[in-house]
């Protein structure tokens, strides 16, 4: 998005429930500033996170997708991570494949006492993808709002 | 079609400072759906809860989007507003436009902007919701405890003063842990053993405690209400129902050069043992890294001595498996090893001892028998160092901790006290950070220690310590006097920081409860949910949970057991409705699903379908049960055919939310 001629992203990150929305809750709590460029999206878990939710959100425009999760071995479901982090892995193969920037998508481990974590990854992720423009090749024009 | 109604809140200025509420309830008065819209001071409060359900009755609203702080905080607040108000509880969503939007952006239109797409998130969400209804679980009335220290002793006292059956699994072959170890006890200075001792022996004679000693927990299946834990009780190579601790074995053994475990090495003991004269339960035990038998197949004297024929070389550790509702983790601490902070010259002086070890130096049952003496030359010490800080408050660096062990402060404030009173020839220094003393009579004590006793409290820390010709020369920095100090001294004693035991970490996994960076448990909320871990079921008592003194170890035991006590009271408990569900017709039964499903929630069934020219079809599909379903949602993404959804995190429901963000 354009806001007064400068180039504003559109960020969408997921986060689980246990850790990383609380590590959230955190850096606000600690008044950590970071970009209102990033909107949260509350899953209960980062293995929730359907590849084709981050494929959505580049079609619908989104310039950057971020998952957060628990720490590995932190899971509060066991094993929910591990399953995020194969999967993720595979996604982004095929991003780079279709030659998306490998930035453009990111997974970060933040547990719920990760406050100024939070804040600076979110700070580093919107530099990044402010830095690399808006996301041209997967948004779809036809969803466009008029 | 529903009617959604909007509610922005305040927060008093909290939210109104940095977003314009008015115009966030004007914008999203607009969104498809919303026929309601409006903003409040505070929406949680009786007043704002009130207009909640007014409305909701006025409108004939469906679903309910609040635009207020975390879900985390005052969710479960809603929900129960609004079923109050007679529509379901999971027709609520919460936009977070406090802790994720007001609290982090200083810029009034920026937080107003993104306040408006976090509510037009949740109210695509809400438009998708459907009522859900929670299932119920039945509940163990069983509770079990994890270490058998003071922490775990207490909270099993009370569970079963409440009438439940609780079950004690401790590694070590007593209960008591460290308490046990310690001479007195700080502000009072009474007898540790005189006020642990018979609460071991209750905690053994009550008939709903039972006690697993030498046990480790192995594995914890279930959820809250129905845990499934496996027990490793490992062999003592003594029959436990034989044995009636008469000690003749601990006198016989030819072996008696095992160090001393209890005594922390200062002094041996035999290779068959038990810990000391009031371990519970009393029965012996053989060190398989000690015992001759064991390792050369030639001895067998203390099954030679035994007249109860309680000796079983042959004893295998044994696996059992048991049922609980509740689980406590009791797990306790340990003093930091030492071997990083060699300016202090732990490992090159045996005079340079740590404050546990000074503790057993001190105590009448200790390999001193109470007198204190230099373990090198067995010599009354007239000049005592205490360091204070030895790897507490170590801020960035690589060795040491950075938070305050808390307890140190004051047990060397009790040591130098204990060894002024019995020994007033002797000079007593204490170097320190800061002295930190808050507690009932804790100042008074302190204080106490420095005018009555005359201990020699300099602020500063010790820099170096050289042992030479039987001395321990302490080289210091002495902050307030702005010199340099060297003290000539006999003993050096090190307040050595404490650190979660090392059996919690793999505890942690088994139990999916998190855990902060130095594997202290971390409790469910800080401030009003000290004793609850966060993940269901779970509870902690003691310095599991970080650095405790015994009296707020023993009120924290009874906190943990008060609430286990109200879980266990429950017949039934209320699931998380939020699980997930197959779709039969689109299941094809290949199995995905169950590979991910960390509960072993999926089952398969043949299930018979209508085929074409009134055929039937008996077809294999995944079904949920969702009492065992915590709602992770992995098989939700494993399934091919789309077949798996979750309720309340579907599919349809995320992808609205992310296209209402993106819009």
């Amino acid at each position: 998005m354009q806001v007064n001629g400068q180039f504003q992203p559109t960020i969408v990150a997921f986060c689980c429930n246990w850790c990383s929305y609380a590590g959230a809750d955190l850096s606000g709590t600690n008044r950590l500033q970071y970009p209102a460029n990033v909107k949260i999206i509350r899953i209960p878990c980062s293995c929730r996170l359907n590849p084709m939710f981050i494929l959505r959100a580049f079609q619908r425009g989104a310039d950057g997708v971020i998952l957060c999760g628990c720490h590995p071995g932190d899971c509060h479901y066991t094993s929910g991570n591990y399953f995020a982090r194969r999967r993720m892995t595979l996604l982004f193969n095929m991003l780079e494949f279709l030659g998306i920037e490998r930035e453009r998508t990111r997974v970060e481990w933040v547990s719920a006492a990760e406050g100024a974590k939070f804040a600076a990854t979110m700070n580093d992720f919107v530099a990044t993808i402010t830095r690399l423009g808006e996301n041209k090749r997967l948004e779809d024009l036809r969803c466009k709002s008029k | 079609m529903q009617r959604i109604g909007v509610f922005v809140c305040w927060c008093g200025s909290n939210i109104a400072a940095t977003v314009d509420v008015e115009a966030v309830s004007q914008a999203l008065s607009h969104e498809a759906g919303v026929v309601f819209s409006t903003n409040y001071q505070y929406m949680c409060s009786q007043a704002g809860q009130e207009m909640i359900q007014a409305a909701i009755h006025e409108h004939r609203l469906t679903g309910v989007v609040i635009c207020s702080c975390s879900p985390r905080m005052h969710e479960n607040t809603f929900r129960k507003t609004c079923e109050r108000a007679g529509i379901n509880p999971y027709m609520v969503e919460i936009a977070n436009i406090r802790e994720q939007c007001s609290w982090i952006h200083k810029d009034k239109a920026v937080g107003t902007e993104k306040a408006i797409i976090l509510g037009r998130a949740a109210i695509a969400k809400v438009l998708l919701n459907a009522p859900l209804t929670a299932g119920t679980s039945p509940v163990t009335k069983r509770a079990l405890v994890i270490g058998g220290g003071i922490a775990g002793i207490q909270t099993a006292l009370d569970i079963a003063d409440a009438g439940f059956e609780v079950d004690i699994v401790e590694k070590e072959p007593t209960i008591g842990g460290k308490m046990t170890q310690i001479d007195k006890t700080f502000p009072t200075l009474d007898c540790a053993a005189c006020i642990l001792t018979p609460k071991m022996v209750d905690a053994a004679q009550n008939e709903k405690i039972k006690i697993y000693a030498y046990s480790q927990v192995e594995a914890v299946k279930g959820f809250v209400g129905n845990f499934t834990v496996t027990i490793r009780r490992k062999a003592r190579y003594v029959d436990e129902e034989k044995c009636t601790g008469c000690g003749l074995c601990t006198e016989k053994c030819p072996q008696k050069k095992v160090p001393n475990a209890f005594n922390l090495g200062l002094d041996t003991r035999r290779a068959i043992y038990i810990p000391f004269a009031q371990a519970v339960p009393k029965i012996a035990t053989i060190d398989a890294d000690y015992c001759t038998m064991l390792k050369t197949g030639k001895c067998g004297v203390c099954s030679k001595v035994c007249t109860a024929g309680a000796i079983d070389y042959h004893q295998q550790d044994t696996l059992i498996e048991e049922h609980y509702g509740a689980i406590v983790v009791a797990t306790g601490y340990n003093p930091i090893q030492l071997d990083q902070f060699d300016e202090f010259a732990y490992s090159h002086s045996p005079d340079v001892v740590t404050s546990l070890e000074l503790e057993r130096l001190m105590n009448a049952a200790g390999p001193t028998g109470g007198t204190l003496l230099r373990p090198s030359d067995k010599t009354h010490p007239h000049t005592l160092v205490f360091v204070q800080c030895v790897g507490s408050r170590c801020d960035g660096g690589e060795k040491g901790k950075p938070y305050c062990s808390k307890i140190c402060c004051m047990y060397t404030a009790k040591h130098a006290m204990l060894i002024r009173e019995k020994y007033p020839d002797t000079e007593v220094y204490v170097f320190y950070i800061d002295v930190r003393t808050p507690g009932k009579n804790f100042d008074e004590f302190y204080r106490r220690a420095v005018e009555e006793y005359g201990v020699h409290y300099i602020k500063g820390m010790v820099g170096k310590v050289t042992p030479q010709n039987g001395k321990l020369y302490v080289q210091a920095a002495d902050l307030l006097g702005g010199q340099q100090l060297k003290i000539e001294a006999d003993m050096v004693v090190l307040a050595a920081a404490i650190e979660p035991d090392k059996s919690a970490r793999p505890l942690a996994t088994m139990l999916t409860a998190s855990m902060d960076t130095n594997d202290f448990f971390t409790e469910a909320h800080p401030k009003l949910r000290p004793v609850e871990s966060p993940t269901a079921g779970i509870f902690l008592s003691g310095a599991c949970q970080g650095p405790k003194d015994i009296p707020e170890t023993v009120a924290q035991a009874g906190a943990a057991a008060s609430k286990v006590i109200g879980l266990l009271v429950k017949d039934h408990l209320v699931c998380n409705p939020c699980v997930a569900e197959s779709n039969e017709l689109m299941c094809n039964g290949c199995s995905a699903c169950e590979k991910v499903c960390p509960y072993g929630a999926i089952t398969y069934i043949d299930k018979e379908f209508r085929g074409p020219n009134r055929t039937t079809l008996l077809r294999r599909i995944a079904q949920v049960n969702p009492a065992v379903c915590q709602g992770c949602g992995a098989c939700t993404v494993a399934c091919p055919s789309g077949a798996m959804d979750l309720k309340g995190f579907s599919n349809g429901q995320i992808m609205a939310e992310v296209d209402a963000i993106c819009r």
